[in-house]
This record gives C-alpha cells, sequence and structure tokens, in this order.
C-alpha cells in the first residue's frame, strides 16, 4: 500500500475516534482534549497535503487559543462529570435514520463525482506562505477585510458585555 | 499527497542519520540541562557572596547526577482522587512539547565534511520552510502541559497556579508572536536558516545583525526587547514565575507531582529556557555569523575559540590536580588536556578552525542568553499578578506592533537588508 495512504487513514481514523471520543467523554476536560487531538490530526492531514502555513496556523489558532481558552474556561468553572439523560424520541426514532441517510448522501456524492474533483496543477505551490497572503490581500482582499471588521465587532461586543456591572 | 510520499520515499540512510541525530542531540540537551541546573544555582551564589554547591565532587560538579539519582529513587506518589489519565498526561505533554522544539533549531551553516551513506550531515535534524511557525505552533500547545498538571491534581494551589500559568502564556504569546513580524518582515521567510543567512555579517561585522542592521530595514533593538521579555513570562521564569511563586501558591502547577515526573516539568522548563536562548541568538543577534567582519583585518578574530579553550583547559588542569582523589589524579586534567588539545588543533588546521566558526558563535550566544536568564533570576524581584498582566498588555503588544508598523514602513521604502 502506498505509505502516503497509510499516513493519511492513521491520521483520518486518529480524527474520527477524537471526535467520537468528544461526544462520548462524560468529562468536559476529557472533551476539550478529544478536541484537541482532532485538531491536531487535521494539521497532520493538511501537512500531508503540502499546506505547511494552513497546517501551523491549525494548531496556533485552534489547538492553542481557542482551545486553551475552552480548557481554561472548564478549570476556572470548575465543572464536574455531565449526567447523562434518557436519549429524547425525538433523537432516537428521528435522529438515527437522518443520520444515516445523511452519510449514505455524503458518500453516493463522493463516489459519484470522484472523478471531476477539480485537481490542482500544483498543490505545493499554492498552499505557500506567499501565495496565500497574495491571495488574501489581492483577490479576497474584500471578504478578508470584512471578516476582520467580524472580529473588531466580537471583541467590542465583549468588551460591553464584560463592561456591563460598572456603569 | 505529494509532500508526504516525497518525503516518506526517502532511503533507510536517511532515516537511520535522523534517528542518530535525534538521539544525539537529546543526550547533549538533557547533559545541558543537569548542568545548566549547577551553572544556575553557582552563578547566584556567587551573586549572593555564597558558595553554592560544592560538596560533591570538585566545585559541586557531580551534584546534577547526584540530583537525578535522587529524583529517580524518589517514591512516586499519586495523591488520592486525581484524574489518572490527565495527571500522567501532563509531564509527558510539557517534556515532550519542549524536546520537540530543539528539532528545527539549526546549530551551524555547513554540513559535515563527510557523508552517512551518501547523505549529507546537516547541524539540525529539520530545516522546515515553517520553521519557526513550527517553533511557534509547539510553543501554543505548551500551555497544555502546565494547565492540565494544575487541574488534574485535585488540589487547591496547583488549580490555582494552573489557571495562572494558563493565563500568563496566553497573554504573553501574543507579544511573543508580533514582535518577532518585524524579522520576518526583513527576512521575507519563516525559515531560521533563510533568517540567519539574511543577517550577513560579512561586511559590517555585528552592525548587520537584526538588531543593529545598518544595511537596510529597521533595526529591530525594540523587537528583541519584547522578544527577550515575553519569552521569559512565556517559560514561566523569574521575575515572571507567578505560576509557582512559593509564598503564595507552594510550587504552583507542580506541587502535586513527585520523583521524576517533577523533574519532567523541570527538564522541559529549562530546555525551554535553550530554545528561548537559541532563538534569540538566531533571530535578532545573527545566529552563526561571527561578529566580526570578514575582511582581512579582523582575520585574528577567528583564533578567538582557540584563545579561549587552550587557557580554558590548562586552568582545568591546574585546578584539578589539586585534588587528592581521581578527580585530581585523572578526570579534570584528562577533560583540562582534551580541551586544550582541541584549542592547538584548532590553530594547527585552518580548515577545521573555519568549520568551527559558525557553531562557536551561536553557541556562545546561546550561553549569554543562558547567563542573561540566571542574572535575571539573581537581580530581579517577582512581580505582582496586575503588573504582569498591564505589562503584558498595555506594553509589550502595543509596543511590538507599533515596532511591526515602523518596520513595514521602513521596508517598504528603503528595502529589505
Amino acid at each position: 500500500m502506498n505509505p502516503a495512504l497509510i499516513v493519511f487513514f492513521v491520521l483520518a481514523a486518529l480524527s474520527v475516534i477524537g471526535a467520537l471520543s468528544l461526544i462520548l467523554q462524560k468529562h468536559p476536560i476529557h472533551s476539550a482534549l478529544s478536541l484537541i487531538v482532532v485538531m491536531v490530526s487535521l494539521a497532520g492531514l493538511y501537512l500531508s497535503m503540502g499546506a505547511e502555513f494552513v497546517a501551523a496556523v491549525q494548531i496556533i489558532v485552534y489547538g492553542g487559543a481557542i482551545m486553551v481558552l475552552f480548557v481554561f474556561v472548564i478549570m476556572l468553572l470548575n465543572a464536574g462529570e455531565e449526567e447523562h439523560t434518557d436519549f429524547s424520541k425525538l433523537a432516537k426514532f428521528g435522529g438515527l435514520p437522518l443520520a444515516l441517510a445523511l452519510t449514505g448522501l455524503l458518500a453516493a456524492a463522493m463516489i459519484h463525482h470522484a472523478g471531476s474533483v477539480p485537481n490542482p496543477a500544483n498543490p505545493d505551490a499554492l498552499a505557500s506562505t506567499s501565495s496565500i497572503s497574495m491571495m488574501l490581500f489581492s483577490t479576497f482582499v474584500y471578504p478578508f477585510e470584512l471578516t476582520s471588521f467580524l472580529i473588531l465587532i466580537a471583541i467590542m461586543g465583549a468588551l460591553v458585555l464584560a463592561q456591563r456591572e460598572k456603569t | 499527497m505529494n509532500a508526504v510520499s516525497s518525503f516518506l520515499a526517502q532511503s533507510g540512510g536517511f532515516w537511520i542519520l535522523t534517528m542518530i541525530k535525534i538521539a544525539l542531540l537529546l543526550f547533549i540537551v538533557l547533559t545541558v540541562n543537569a548542568y545548566l541546573t549547577w551553572f544556575e544555582r553557582k552563578v547566584v551564589a556567587l551573586m549572593q557572596s555564597r558558595v553554592g554547591p560544592h560538596r560533591v565532587g570538585p566545585h559541586g560538579l557531580l551534584q546534577p547526577a547526584a540530583d537525578g539519582l535522587k529524583f529517580l529513587f524518589k517514591e512516586d506518589v499519586m495523591p488520592g482522587g486525581v484524574d489518572k489519565f490527565v495527571y500522567l498526561l501532563a509531564p509527558f505533554l510539557a517534556l515532550t512539547l519542549a524536546l520537540a522544539s530543539l528539532a528545527v533549531i539549526p546549530f551551524g551553516p555547513n554540513p559535515l565534511p563527510f557523508k552517512f551513506f551518501g547523505h549529507q550531515i546537516d547541524l539540525w535534524i529539520t530545516n522546515p520552510d515553517i520553521g519557526l511557525l513550527v517553533l511557534f505552533s509547539i510553543t501554543a500547545l505548551g500551555v497544555y502541559g502546565v494547565a492540565l498538571a494544575g487541574w488534574a491534581s485535585n488540589s487547591k494551589y496547583p488549580l490555582l497556579g494552573g489557571l495562572r500559568s494558563s493565563a500568563q502564556m496566553v497573554s504573553y504569546e501574543l507579544s511573543m508572536t508580533m514582535s518577532v513580524v518585524g524579522v520576518l518582515l526583513m527576512a521575507n521567510s519563516f525559515s531560521l536558516t533563510d533568517i540567519i543567512s539574511e543577517q550577513d555579517s560579512s561586511r559590517w561585522g555585528l552592525l548587520g545583525w537584526n538588531i543593529f542592521t545598518l544595511h537596510g530595514g529597521f533595526p529591530q533593538i525594540v523587537g528583541f526587547l519584547c522578544f527577550f521579555i515575553s519569552a521569559i513570562a512565556e517559560t514561566n521564569r523569574v521575575p515572571f514565575d507567578l505560576p509557582e511563586a512559593e509564598s503564595e501558591l507552594v510550587a504552583g502547577f507542580h506541587t502535586e507531582y513527585s520523583s521524576f515526573k517533577f523533574a519532567m516539568f523541570f527538564i522541559a522548563e529549562y530546555t525551554s529556557m535553550i530554545t528561548v536562548s537559541s532563538l534569540c541568538a538566531i533571530l535578532f543577534f545573527g545566529g552563526w555569523n561571527s561578529p566580526f567582519p570578514a575582511t582581512p583585518f579582523w582575520q585574528f578574530a577567528h583564533y578567538i575559540p582557540s584563545l579561549i579553550l587552550i587557557p580554558f583547559g590548562l586552568w582545568i588542569i591546574y585546578d584539578g590536580v589539586k585534588y587528592e582523589t581521581i578527580f585530581g589524579k585523572l578526570i579534570l586534567p584528562g577533560i583540562g588536556t582534551a580541551i586544550t588539545a582541541l584549542g592547538a588543533v584548532l590553530i594547527i588546521f585552518p580548515a577545521v578552525n573555519e568549520y568551527i566558526q559558525g557553531p562557536f558563535w551561536l553557541l556562545s550566544k546561546i550561553f549569554f542568553f543562558l547567563f542573561f536568564y540566571v542574572w535575571a533570576r539573581g537581580t530581579l524581584p517577582r512581580l505582582r499578578y496586575d503588573q504582569l498582566m498591564n505589562i503584558g498588555w498595555k506594553l509589550l503588544l502595543p509596543v511590538s506592533i507599533a515596532n511591526v508598523i515602523i518596520t513595514a514602513g521602513f521596508v517598504l521604502f528603503r528595502g529589505a537588508p
């Protein structure tokens, strides 16, 4: 078997197992740790496709900053083990068939369009740091700036919420 | 999957060579770590007019070995009610991440003159195009070791220490990352070897380093100060060692860890000191570039390694023969002779001398910054927690952002060096 394929399957299995464990773990910290495993194995998948910059940013932003915040909040609230409730009737009778249908639909779509997925001529060149920044600051400059406005609004909202008690 | 298949298609010699390099680097770094504790205790003792460790071996030189043995043979206590998996995971995470960051640090410019099964032997384990980003992503994950250790211990003081340190590390990561952007703008690359070769010192000597950079760009002295202060905070060292403030929190996040698990946190801390010192040397102080220009007038600077090694070796012989034990008869004179002989070899064989220049200057700079760490520990009092947060968010972050903007302007109008 192609060694690159083995790497892919190991990382993919790791991320799926992490995602499952995220849902099934009872303790919030264990769930957060599983989510970190998912993030890091996704970064590994990006790396295996030659997208070094995206992989590093994935770890720095998601694995580092965001998940540290999750863990921090869980620690600060000292959240204990979750209590398990009974499965709701809706989830039992509606959810399972719907989930199976979605899986089937996705699988069918992937098998049907496997041949027609556009294959970039040179993925390494497209994924390099300089080409990503060229795209961000030329072709996609307006969406990029809009996103930063969105983040700015979010920061201001957080500030307002945090300072509400003072006024 | 081009990248990964071309990487996996390397021949067996490459894998063996890399394994040997990793083992060698781990051995060297762990030994240096052990002697760093000795060095720190000695220097702090001298600063406080004490003697420091002096019982075990000459000048206390075997103290690290004694400490290591003690760590190994102490009872490994696991406190009751801990989250076992996370409790055991935390020290492993801390140590693994600290050691992994050494993999991308280049220690010398030229590969060794001989080949290993047709593979050239570079003085680094790997040199990715995103070297600096790899280091930052490892630093970003490094918070977990501390935070999880504090949480898993099921005790109040470690929890407070873990909370403090994760808040501190997250805050200082920002200014640390922003302060190197100026360097990246001038080097136009994330690769550490590219950053070093951009700080060419052949004409201007040390004025070509990023911290002065007279031949283009903008001097990064402010960036360096921001980086070094944030890095000290990031490694939880004095004066930013609030996570382990003894008077308030016993020993902070590793209070409940005993025996070798405690040692793992300790080794992780010292390893990240080495990483930060190498980063300071590489990013701002020219890496392996000599501080002297490469003109004929400065040719004598090539003999500086010998000029340091020979007197040092002779002094070890002179000092060693005073001891009546096996140290005086064999070990210390032996080491002294070896060091003196190395200095003599460098004078006799100019090719060897030429090769040793790069690693020599890089290691001297790393050593200087390690000394600086100890120096800061010996002199500065610990900050209060609100002061720490104020420095991080209200001083270092705005200053490093201003540094990025000014550097970007200079690079735009004056051109990169």
